[in-house]
């Protein structure tokens, strides 16, 4: 699905990512974990296509593409998408025109016709009900005055309504009290399968008691020092970041 | 309704350049020579076969416009304009012998309108909205006559109003913009060629959208538009405007003189979609739109609402304003200006409270992109007698790139302690991280900034009937195509 090699990324002259691999399978869900700095949103933001990352080394390819080929835009409708740390707001747009709006372009971009207005409807509302969203919020304007757990939620629907190929979760659990957690956590387990691959990215074990990983990486300074199964965040828990990456 | 769905889909066919209505239609015209001089309005005023009060109101104001400075106020780079190289009147021949019935109107001429997507069949007018279209300089066809004269709705060209209303015209021609205001009304005043008249008697509620559709198409035309719309007591009326032109490399004046009076609780709705040939990039060629549009609320509890959707022009100089001159009036200015490329517009609103108790709302969207220039300027004026009166203006501009500029000249005078007023004001640039953010939701860049700058505009453009609504938004990101990128 995915496949990083030997990435080198700075911004404004400064190394951010120095020398990162990571293979992702598809129907494997990866956590990155690292503490504030090691690059973890840097790479949330290369693979998604931000400019003014400046890609210095390395390839990545996501599903036999030159992922760095693709524009911003061709690379969601590829299937490939990020759950924002900070969610947008968009004032003036309703969320569901909003939400509408994606999936149409993706459908126009694999050469379907529009979603009919019923259809959407339907696949809104059971997909909201699931997360616990209102049909109230969904009449709101994107992200204007949502709380911060409101906020996470909606990337989740976006999230199960666009079912991406690679979905990217960039500290999803943050801002989160435990019970937005459970629920956006299990809305995430529901989208699971054998077909597609998530890359989790946290500081916190939490989340990974309601997301198993398959496996778990720890980045420190621009690269991954030391990979492993679920018992990886387990013992960095307990032992913190600055020990694993020490005796990595 | 189907039917401006249908202009955007149907203009967006017609041919690969950015501006979508460009197209020229060829029927034969009638003009007279180049030049502006008495000779020039005796001639406009004898094709349309007017009385000599109508004569003579224009010869008078032709005297107060060779009078008159052009206006300067506005921060707006404007060429020296030769009046005597423009026609003043273009009518297409086939037009001359006044139509009776649609069927004898040049078929290229209907051509025109269904490639703009204004249906003039009577047979196409299901769709709610009776239209009266402007080719050049004559009023083309109305529709719906029979249904809205019944109710005692006079909808007519004001052409045909000087002859068929003319108390009506007398009493209210210039007792909004006297002809003395500013050159460019004075202008209109002297060679105005068509135009809208209506008529809404006491207590009736107009039950369909009225609506003129304007184009130039002969070429170094001027089209100077007058119309005039009266609304009796406790009456309502809603009325759209929509505006194109073909491309054109020269320039081309549209100088337009709009009027409304509202009596007693009646109320006047008018919008307008203006999407006339801005030029092209490097700012050759272009609509220079020089408008007057006033609304005087003389009776108490009467209201007058502006909505205006402008993306087009090379210059838009345009200040529709209202003087609430009635206890309890209320006034209202919804506006979106776009500019792009080389445009300019310097455009605003007057509103002056007269009456006790009277209230304006003032909302301006101003987006600029490319090198274009886009200026709010208003005012608004709460005059001794005013006791009570309110105002509340928000004006915000939204910059897209860096090498556009976004202006506010905001004026308020208040001569009155009860009043209150209100302004706010933001600058923004369009943020690159919802752009960001729309396009991983696989949104291209166009899309994203015409989804971004439709809700920055939205609490305006949902003051507009829902069928024009539709297609301002599409308008809205059809101007701003090639700003990002």
């Amino acid at each position: 699905m995915l496949e990083i090699k030997d990435l080198h990324v700075s911004i404004e002259d400064k190394k951010i990512i120095k020398g990162l691999n990571l293979s992702i399978n598809k129907g494997e869900v990866h956590a990155l974990m690292g503490p504030n700095g090691s690059g973890k949103s840097t790479l949330s933001y290369v693979l998604s296509g931000k400019d003014k990352y400046e890609i210095e080394d390395g390839k990545i390819e996501y599903n036999g593409k030159n992922l760095l080929d693709l524009d911003v835009d061709e690379r969601a409708n590829e299937g490939l998408f990020l759950a924002f740390q900070y969610p947008m707001e968009i004032p003036g747009v309703q969320t569901s025109f909003f939400l509408k709006t994606a999936i149409n372009s993706k459908r126009k971009y694999l050469g379907q016709s529009e979603m009919d207005a019923l259809e959407f409807a339907k696949l809104m509302k059971s997909k909201a009900e699931e997360l616990n969203i209102s049909t109230d919020m969904l009449k709101r304007d994107l992200n204007v005055n949502y709380s911060g757990g409101e906020k996470k939620k909606q990337e989740i629907l976006q999230m199960s309504m666009l079912s991406p190929k690679m979905a990217i979760l960039d500290e999803t659990d943050s801002g989160l009290d435990i019970d937005a957690l459970r629920i956006v956590s299990e809305g995430v387990n529901k989208l699971r399968n054998k077909e597609n691959s998530f890359l989790v990215i946290t500081h916190y074990q939490r989340l990974l008691n309601y997301i198993k990983p398959d496996f778990v990486h720890i980045i420190a300074d621009g690269k991954i020092v030391k990979s492993g199964d679920y018992s990886l965040a387990l013992e960095l828990e307990e032992k913190g970041y600055e020990e694993i990456s020490q005796s990595a | 309704m189907a039917a401006t769905e249908q202009t955007i889909k149907q203009v967006n066919t017609l041919g690969n350049d950015d501006y979508k209505y460009g197209f020229s239609t060829e029927v034969d015209e009638i003009r007279p020579p180049k030049g502006l001089n008495e000779d020039i309005i005796k001639f406009i005023s004898a094709q349309k076969e007017e009385p000599e009060w109508m004569l003579d109101w224009r010869l008078n104001a032709f005297k107060v416009f060779n009078k008159l400075p052009k206006p300067q106020w506005a921060k707006l780079n404007i060429p020296e304009i030769d009046y005597q190289d423009c026609y003043y009147y273009s009518i297409p021949k086939s037009l001359k012998d006044k139509p009776k019935s649609l069927d004898e109107i040049d078929p290229e001429i209907i051509k025109t309108y269904e490639k703009l997507g204004i249906p003039l069949k009577e047979q196409k007018m299901l769709s709610g909205i009776a239209v009266d279209a402007v080719f050049d300089s004559v009023s083309v066809a109305t529709t719906y006559k029979k249904q809205l004269s019944d109710l005692g709705i006079v909808f007519c060209s004001i052409s045909e109003a000087v002859k068929t209303h003319p108390d009506l015209v007398k009493k209210y021609l210039g007792s909004v913009i006297p002809v003395s205001d500013h050159s460019f009304a004075a202008l209109n005043s002297a060679v105005f060629t068509d135009g809208s008249f209506i008529y809404i008697p006491e207590g009736v509620r107009c039950p369909v959208e009225l609506s003129t559709y304007f184009r130039i198409n002969a070429m170094n035309t001027g089209q100077f538009e007058r119309t005039l719309i009266i609304a009796d007591k406790n009456s309502y009326v809603s009325y759209l405007e929509g505006c194109t032109a073909p491309m054109r490399d020269e320039n081309q004046l549209h100088a337009a003189n709009v009027e409304l009076v509202a009596l007693d609780n009646a109320e006047i709705k008018y919008s307008t979609v203006q999407n006339w040939y801005p030029g092209d990039k490097e700012g050759k060629g272009g609509i220079y739109n020089f408008v007057t549009k006033r609304g005087a609320c003389r009776g108490k509890n009467s209201k007058i609402s502006w909505t205006q959707v402008e993306t087009g022009s090379a210059i838009t100089w345009k200040y529709p304003s209202c003087i609430l001159q009635g206890d309890n009036s209320k006034g209202e200015f919804y506006s979106v200006a776009i500019t792009n490329n080389m445009q300019q517009a310097d455009t605003g609103t007057k509103m002056i409270h007269i009456g006790k108790n009277t209230s304006s709302k003032i909302i301006s969207k101003g987006i600029s992109a490319g090198k274009a220039n886009n200026t709010y300027r208003g005012l608004v004026n709460i005059l001794p007698k005013a006791k009570n009166a309110r105002n509340f203006t928000q004006c915000d501009s939204l910059l897209v790139g860096n090498k556009c500029g976004a202006h506010t000249v905001p004026y308020i005078e208040s001569s009155n302690s009860d009043s209150m007023v209100e302004h706010e004001a933001t600058t923004s640039k369009i943020n690159e991280d919802q752009l960001f953010y729309c396009q991983q939701r696989g949104l291209n860049s166009e899309d994203a900034v015409g989804l971004i700058v439709n809700g920055f505009c939205k609490e305006v453009l949902q003051h507009l009937p829902m069928e024009f609504a539709v297609e301002a938004q599409k308008l809205v990101a059809i101007s701003l195509e090639g700003s990002v990128g």
